[in-house]
């Protein structure tokens, strides 16, 4: 069933501040294979510039879709979550995700489509901190795919 | 923010050194551990094939943090990289062996962008399959 139109440009209430730990920073870069210093010393950060360690470029991803979560559990718009698979990503960064950072997410539906029975929805993420400073937006675009025929 | 590549040794077509990162169920496992991503299509077999996948495939966002690697690795400072997009266009297919599969990354500088930034496109096979469309990173040069 095609998603409801009114539905684009609605926003939701910014997430509750999700604190970046390092030590959640150095599991991630483990899980990814990623030895780069950067995420596990501060010093080497420091070196670049930065205040503490920072996270892997999509490190954010978990916070902005648990965000998402509001969207997508939103009994009003009726996604089926089942046959929903992820189709597009995009980041764009003011700065680094760093260890020590309170972020809060603040997610709006960009876009819904119908195309060949799919539902398609945009959804993008404003990401801050907790002064308030811009992070990351981050863009996901979510496809539930047309139930087989019977 | 800074990069240890300058933004003028570089042109249009510098390809960066290419990357190959394997990936087992173990990969996953661990991977659903740190992103908190626990869907079972990335670690039960039976019930990726119930709803109608090969076997079990690898989480997207695992893909894409693999390929940005090979820009991370070349300017060494990942707080350099400002944009970085891409279309999930196959899955890849984790084999239950030790083995697993290969996710093998290129990429090379498409264009010369204002303040030091160029745009670097990748390009991220798996078994022969293209597993990442319009893969793209904005990426800030010494």
């Amino acid at each position: 069933m095609a998603l409801d139109q009114s539905f684009v440009g609605r926003s939701y209430p910014p997430t509750d501040p999700y604190e970046v730990g390092r030590e959640k920073i150095r599991e991630f870069a483990v899980a990814v294979g990623d030895a780069n210093p950067v995420y596990t010393d501060p010093d080497a950060a420091k070196a670049f510039g930065h205040l503490d360690v920072i996270a892997p470029p999509t490190f954010v991803f978990a916070i902005t879709f648990a965000a998402a979560g509001q969207v997508v559990e939103d009994p009003q718009l009726g996604l089926d979550y089942s046959r929903v698979v992820h189709g597009d990503q995009k980041f764009a960064y003011s700065r680094p995700v760093r260890a020590g950072d309170r972020l809060s997410v603040t997610s709006t539906i960009e876009a819904v489509k119908s195309m060949a029975g799919n539902d398609i929805i945009d959804i993008r993420g404003e990401v801050h901190d907790e002064t308030g400073e811009h992070v990351v937006t981050a863009w996901t675009k979510l496809v539930s795919r047309a139930p087989e025929e019977a | 923010m800074t990069a240890q590549i300058k933004y003028a040794d570089v042109e249009v077509g510098t390809e960066l050194p290419a990357g190959s990162f394997p990936v087992t169920r173990a990969t996953l496992v661990r991977y659903a551990g740190a992103s908190g991503d626990f869907n079972p299509i990335h670690w039960n077999e039976k019930f990726a094939k119930e709803v109608g996948l090969p076997d079990v495939i690898a989480h997207g966002m695992f893909t894409m943090a693999e390929a940005i690697r090979v820009v991370t690795d070349w300017v060494g400072d990942p707080g350099a990289v400002v944009e970085y997009g891409v279309r999930f266009t196959k899955p890849v297919v984790v084999p239950n062996d030790e083995t697993g599969a290969l996710v093998e990354v290129t990429a090379k500088v498409a264009a010369k962008l204002d303040d030091h930034r160029v745009r670097v496109d990748l390009t991220a096979m798996s078994a022969g399959q293209k597993v990442l469309g319009m893969s793209r990173a904005v990426v800030v040069l010494a």
